[in-house]
């Protein structure tokens, strides 16, 4: 007999089943917190929803509609659909009062980096994950920016293997871009950004790659050596396959830190560190938001 | 040949590359003044990576897309105003439409040639905003005619008026531009473009290949001035074809003397293939690497070859510039083992 009481696990449902949708579900498979009570596409016949089907996971494929139907399926709705579908989205799931963790570059809801500003996001009822380069580099940016205040600008280089980004990303990559040099400037703190978005169709497929460039007069590097290990250590508490590859060093008037990002290997091979970056951030939210809100 | 062949002449934007982004307003307005006078049908300005590519990681302009732009643009009447954008380097807010503000006509979309469907949005955007439109294949050696053609297929449904393929790294033989267009060239219902480079010398002869192929577009530069080994040279284009009685309604003592009392007055250097250029077109890297290259081998003492031959069996694409430091160091690191190990021996 277990002393342990059994907790209830918080009913979820995921729209979307490419490549996001379908990590999530497996990440949130090994939840304690969570539990997928929906996962839901548009395509009946789609590898995602049979994936889904042979989990023994309740599918539709009725799209935003499912949730309509079945309000009380859920109280949390990752949508990893796109911008456009989370524009539709957005307003019915915030009337059917379901706390919504975007997982697309819609700029709805409040940007949201676990390690930058958690407790704030969980008070929203609508949480924008940003972008999974995003998510990699606006950690280090801000740091960057605690110990040199006076950066003039900050640029991401984010290299993400082909394989690993779907047609969503493909269709939103003009949005994807953009929300992310915004989030530099927003979460990261620098007063001017640029973002670069890069995929390469390399045989075998490379890892998620970011690189950091900052302009600083004087760079402390010692300090900031110190300051972006300490960042990266607990970056690793959410993300495990996140490692700082190179720097920080100084080169041609600019600050340079590299991060790779390697998978867990779910759904996608572990050369998609993208997804879990952002899927991992995303579900961390979703288990705060759970213990914090409903479990108690 | 009877055929009208469009040069667009792209010595403001790939040229951009050997002035490390440095052109003065002084020198678009001179060489747009000069391109206008030559009967330029479309030139195209800005940083050789298109609009929003000043960056740390490719080099950052002179001057803004917006001065570039504005500059050239007061220049020309009859001469189309084009712009290069590649997703994921610019954005339709903070790009195409203030380009479009300055006075745009023409907006040539690029990607990766494996990567055509993230072109769909700056396309459809730039037809809506009635702009004339073309698609660009970079690094097009990369990958089979048949996988081309899938990508070009993309790009026509998408809409353009042409699709362009890029020889990015100066890698193409004759053989494979004959393969490679004329399987465009029967699979789609649009013109297509080829876009040579030099570092193996095969800029002309594969441009000439090209239109024996049946391409109607050209994309060259003056003097040759661009990426690496540069371009196909437009002033030598001009001549053959006017020898071989191609009409392209371009005033060809105006293209030379644009070339010789404009471009080569600001180049750093004459455009040559060197040892880091040869290599490059060799290896199959992107011709904007090469000044990258130069840098990273003299701060980490290697042989800037093998970065470059490094850099080509990682398949890196253009934009991957960060990558070069990654492989510098690997290389001076495994150097120094080997320094380390032949110190040990010696001792033994």
């Amino acid at each position: 007999m277990s002393k342990e009481k059994s907790i209830k696990k918080t009913n979820i449902a995921i729209i979307g089943s490419g490549n996001i949708g379908c990590d999530l579900l497996i990440k949130i498979n090994r939840s304690k917190v969570l539990k997928c009570n929906r996962f839901i596409g548009q395509n009946k016949d789609s590898d995602g929803l049979q994936m889904a089907k042979s989990l023994g996971i309740n599918t539709s494929f009725d799209s935003i509609n499912e949730i309509i139907k079945n309000p009380d399926c859920c109280d949390i709705v990752f949508d990893a659909t796109s911008a456009d579908a989370h524009k539709i989205h957005a307003p019915i799931l915030k009337k059917l009062n379901k706390f919504t963790i975007d997982m697309t570059p819609s700029r709805i809801g409040k940007m949201c980096v676990p390690y930058l500003n958690l407790d704030e996001c969980l008070k929203e009822k609508n949480v924008n994950m940003i972008t999974c380069g995003g998510q990699a580099t606006t950690p280090i940016i801000s740091t960057i920016m605690k110990v040199h205040p006076e950066t003039k600008y900050v640029e991401i280089v984010s290299s993400i293997s082909s394989k690993s980004a779907g047609i969503g990303t493909r269709n939103n990559i003009d949005e994807y871009t953009q929300t992310t040099s915004d989030a530099i400037k927003i979460l990261g703190g620098a007063p001017k950004s640029k973002a670069i978005i890069i995929l390469n169709p390399a045989e075998p497929p490379i890892l998620m790659h970011n690189t950091i460039f900052a302009q600083i007069e004087n760079p402390n590097i010692a300090k900031l050596e110190k300051e972006i290990n300490l960042t990266v250590n607990e970056i690793q508490k959410y993300i495990p396959g996140y490692k700082l590859t190179l720097g920080p060093v100084f080169e041609n008037n600019r600050l340079t830190v590299m991060i790779e990002v390697t998978g867990q290997g779910d759904f996608l091979p572990i050369y998609a560190g993208n997804l879990d970056i952002i899927n991992c951030a995303a579900i961390t939210v979703a288990e705060n938001y759970a213990k914090k809100y409903l479990n108690n | 040949m009877q055929k009208n062949i469009l040069i667009i002449d792209s010595t403001l934007r790939d040229g951009s590359h050997a002035m490390s982004h440095q052109f003065t307003a002084q020198n678009i307005s001179d060489y747009a003044k000069g391109a206008e006078l030559a009967g330029t049908k479309i030139l195209v300005v800005g940083h050789g990576n298109g609009l929003g590519a000043s960056s740390l990681q490719l080099g950052q302009s002179l001057l803004s897309d917006k001065k570039m732009l504005t500059t050239a643009k007061k220049e020309l009447t009859k001469t189309k105003l084009a712009v290069l954008l590649i997703p994921g380097y610019g954005t339709i807010k903070e790009n195409i439409e203030p380009a479009i503000s300055y006075g745009i006509d023409v907006l040539i979309v690029a990607s990766h040639c494996t990567e055509a469907n993230i072109t769909k949005q700056h396309i459809q955007y730039g037809l809506n905003k009635g702009l004339e439109v073309y698609g660009v294949l970079m690094m097009s050696h990369m990958i089979s005619a048949d996988l081309l053609l899938k990508q070009a297929l993309l790009m026509q449904e998408y809409g353009v008026k042409g699709v362009i393929l890029m020889d990015s790294a100066g890698a193409y033989l004759p053989e494979d531009v004959t393969k490679k267009i004329s399987s465009l060239v029967k699979g789609l219902k649009i013109e297509v473009g080829f876009h040579a480079h030099n570092n193996l010398g095969l800029a002309i002869a594969n441009s000439l290949t090209a239109i024996k192929a049946g391409a109607t577009i050209l994309d060259v530069t003056s003097r040759g001035l661009g990426a690496g080994a540069g371009n196909c040279q437009l002033e030598v284009l001009a001549a053959i074809l006017q020898k071989m009685d191609i009409k392209t309604n371009l005033d060809l003592y105006k293209l030379m003397d644009n070339s010789e009392n404009i471009i080569a007055k600001l180049m750093k250097h004459p455009q040559v293939i060197n040892n880091v250029t040869l290599t490059s077109g060799l290896a199959g890297v992107f011709s904007g690497f090469a000044p990258h290259v130069i840098k990273a081998a003299n701060r980490f003492n290697v042989d800037a070859r093998d970065i470059l031959i490094e850099l080509g069996k990682k398949k890196v694409v253009g934009g991957q510039e960060d990558i070069i430091i990654d492989v510098a160091t690997f290389l001076k690191q495994k150097k120094d083992l080997k320094e380390n190990n032949c110190n040990i021996e010696s001792l033994q």
